[in-house]
């Protein structure tokens, strides 16, 4: 009795030990986000609020064309820069936790992570100066003589939002996926080798397998926040690269249209957090049948 | 052999791959220093105008400052709520813990652009002014999660026998938090202070939905990236930037290197 009594005073002292930050969460997340769902519920006209409950917000938000075709775009971009980010990533990890000698692993994610420590904006400006029409590698390519005019095809377009994007995220999918190699038990590589298993097979079969909780938590942390940038969009997307984000903002700042800002950003939500649950599904279901 | 010439690719690979990850930060330093208000090859000349015009340009040291102003409280106070957090989490069992700690973990993989415009909506329907305050806001709730994580793993590695020996030698438990837990974590305090401050220091989306008439750096940056001709003088901005995170980088590792001694476990790796 007087240990559940302690257990009780304990569980009460831990409820009051998480409350500030509990509630400020609340009062500054959870309540917010109540205030979007319910401001999509709703109309503007100009600055006066109609509470008057409708539909009409996502009815516009998921038939309307140019936002069915902006979230097609921002989901096909979304998964463009994941995947190349995750696959661009993978070698890396495995070579800093399979080929670097065990000190010198934390200088080399220090050294991956250096040139993300300034300005975000101008981490992605430069891309518009490396691609640009008067921009680096058009300089370099006239330069050397391969090229008479500057490719025109490099900037302002899906192509250059999906370099760029993966540049800005590599970082993120590195981490997590050196962190699942780094787990990895070598003796059960040593013991697929004497069972007669080539390097591919031994990859295949061994290492990938166990590197999948890394992948995982790699692609989620790239493609949820992808889908909310607006930046790289507007800054190296050209006319045919805005994104759903973009459009968000628009409804909020300039379009005077809250509510359907507001469904817009739900609705964006919804379909991302959909398509990742059903990503962590099958990848539980692949992990379990592999077991 | 075989697998010589499968580390051989992936050497190759990793070349590649480091110019990639490097040539925007390398251009950083080559066109801050480049004589022309063109941004492009070939260069004119050295100079360091630039810089001297980052430091003369008054709206630009207005926004550093007012950035500088709400990464400190930004950072101050999702440190402190992340002790509660993280301590919590750490030492206790409590009724909807996984739900509560779930909700302050959320601002991690929730879009940046879903936190600025929920916190607009509320703000604007309470009749509040945008301000460097409501940028704060947003802020701490941005970085809790990252310093409950980092203050999480500081309270994890503790070793509880500190703790009751304190307490057997007839310390409080106010007493042994203050005189013993504390210092021992003190490191992953002044990680997580720093690495909130990061955040808050480079953080555009939230700030962008969230300023008044008061712009952080970020908010004055993205002003300035319209305008080809101060496009250099940011770019300089750009390197002082990488300059002092840097330093600031090498502070945080040379405390953790500290913090790991001081709870005695070994020190893995290190970066030097």
């Amino acid at each position: 009795m007087n240990f559940s009594l302690i257990q009780k005073i304990r569980g009460q002292s831990g409820l009051i030990l998480v409350s500030p930050p509990f509630f400020y969460a609340l009062l500054l997340l959870a309540f917010p986000l109540m205030g979007v769902l319910a401001l999509s519920f709703w109309t503007q006209d100009y600055l006066e609020l109609n509470r008057g409950f409708t539909l009409d917000n996502y009815r516009e938000a998921w038939t309307g064309a140019i936002y069915q075709a902006l979230m097609l775009r921002s989901l096909k971009i979304s998964i463009l820069v994941t995947l190349l980010t995750v696959v661009l990533a993978f070698p890396v990890a495995y070579f800093i936790s399979f080929h670097v000698p065990p000190k010198k692993k934390p200088l080399w994610i220090f050294l991956i992570t250096i040139p993300f420590w300034t300005s975000y904006l101008i981490r992605i400006f430069l891309w518009k100066v490396i691609l640009g029409f008067n921009g680096v590698i058009n300089g370099s390519l006239i330069g050397i003589g391969l090229i008479d005019e500057p490719l025109k095809f490099l900037l302002f377009n899906q192509g250059a939002i999906v370099v760029t994007l993966s540049h800005a995220w590599i970082p993120f999918a590195i981490l997590p996926i050196y962190v699942a190699l780094e787990k990895i038990d070598r003796s059960l590589l040593e013991a697929s080798e004497d069972l007669g298993d080539g390097p591919v097979r031994r990859f295949i079969r061994v290492t990938l397998p166990l590197a999948m909780p890394g992948i995982i938590a790699a692609t989620l942390i790239v493609f949820i926040p992808t889908i909310g940038d607006y930046v790289t969009p507007k800054l190296v997307g050209g006319p045919n690269g805005l994104l759903i984000a973009n459009m968000i903002e628009v409804q909020f700042k300039k379009a005077n249209n809250a509510p359907l800002g507001a469904a817009l950003a739900l609705s964006a939500m919804f379909v991302v957090s959909t398509m990742a649950m059903v990503f962590l599904w099958f990848n539980r279901k692949y992990l379990k049948q592999g077991q | 052999m075989a697998k010589a010439k499968q580390s051989r690719y992936l050497m190759v690979y990793i070349g590649i791959f480091l110019v990639f990850l490097y040539s925007p930060a390398l251009l950083l330093p080559i066109f801050s220093f480049n004589d022309s208000t063109i941004v492009a090859f070939p260069l004119g000349g050295f100079t360091l105008a630039w810089f001297i015009e980052v430091f003369k340009t008054e709206p630009l040291l207005a926004a550093a400052l007012n950035s500088l102003l709400v990464a400190v409280i930004t950072s101050v106070f999702a440190t402190i709520f992340g002790i509660f957090a993280a301590r919590a989490s750490t030492r206790y069992q409590f009724t909807g813990k996984r739900g509560i700690m779930g909700l302050i973990m959320v601002p991690m993989v929730l879009p940046e652009i879903i936190i600025g415009v929920s916190l607009l909506v509320v703000i604007l329907q309470l009749g509040f002014n945008l301000s460097l305050t409501t940028i704060i806001l947003g802020h701490i709730l941005l970085c809790l999660p990252f310093c409950t994580a980092i203050l999480s793993a500081g309270f994890q590695g503790l070793d509880r026998s500190f703790e009751e020996a304190s307490q057997d030698l007839g310390r409080s438990r106010l007493e042994t938090f203050w005189y013993i837990t504390l210092p021992l974590v003190m490191p992953a305090i002044i990680s997580s202070l720093l690495i909130s401050f990061t955040i808050s220091l480079d953080e555009f989306i939230i700030a962008f939905f969230l300023s008044g008439t008061d712009a952080t750096l970020p908010v004055y940056i993205w002003g300035q990236l319209r305008f080809p001709t101060r496009i250099p003088i940011i770019l300089a901005l750009g390197t002082v930037l990488l300059l002092v995170s840097l330093t600031l980088l090498i502070i945080a590792e040379y405390f953790r290197r500290i913090g790991a001694r001081k709870t005695g476990n070994e020190i893995k790796g290190g970066l030097f």
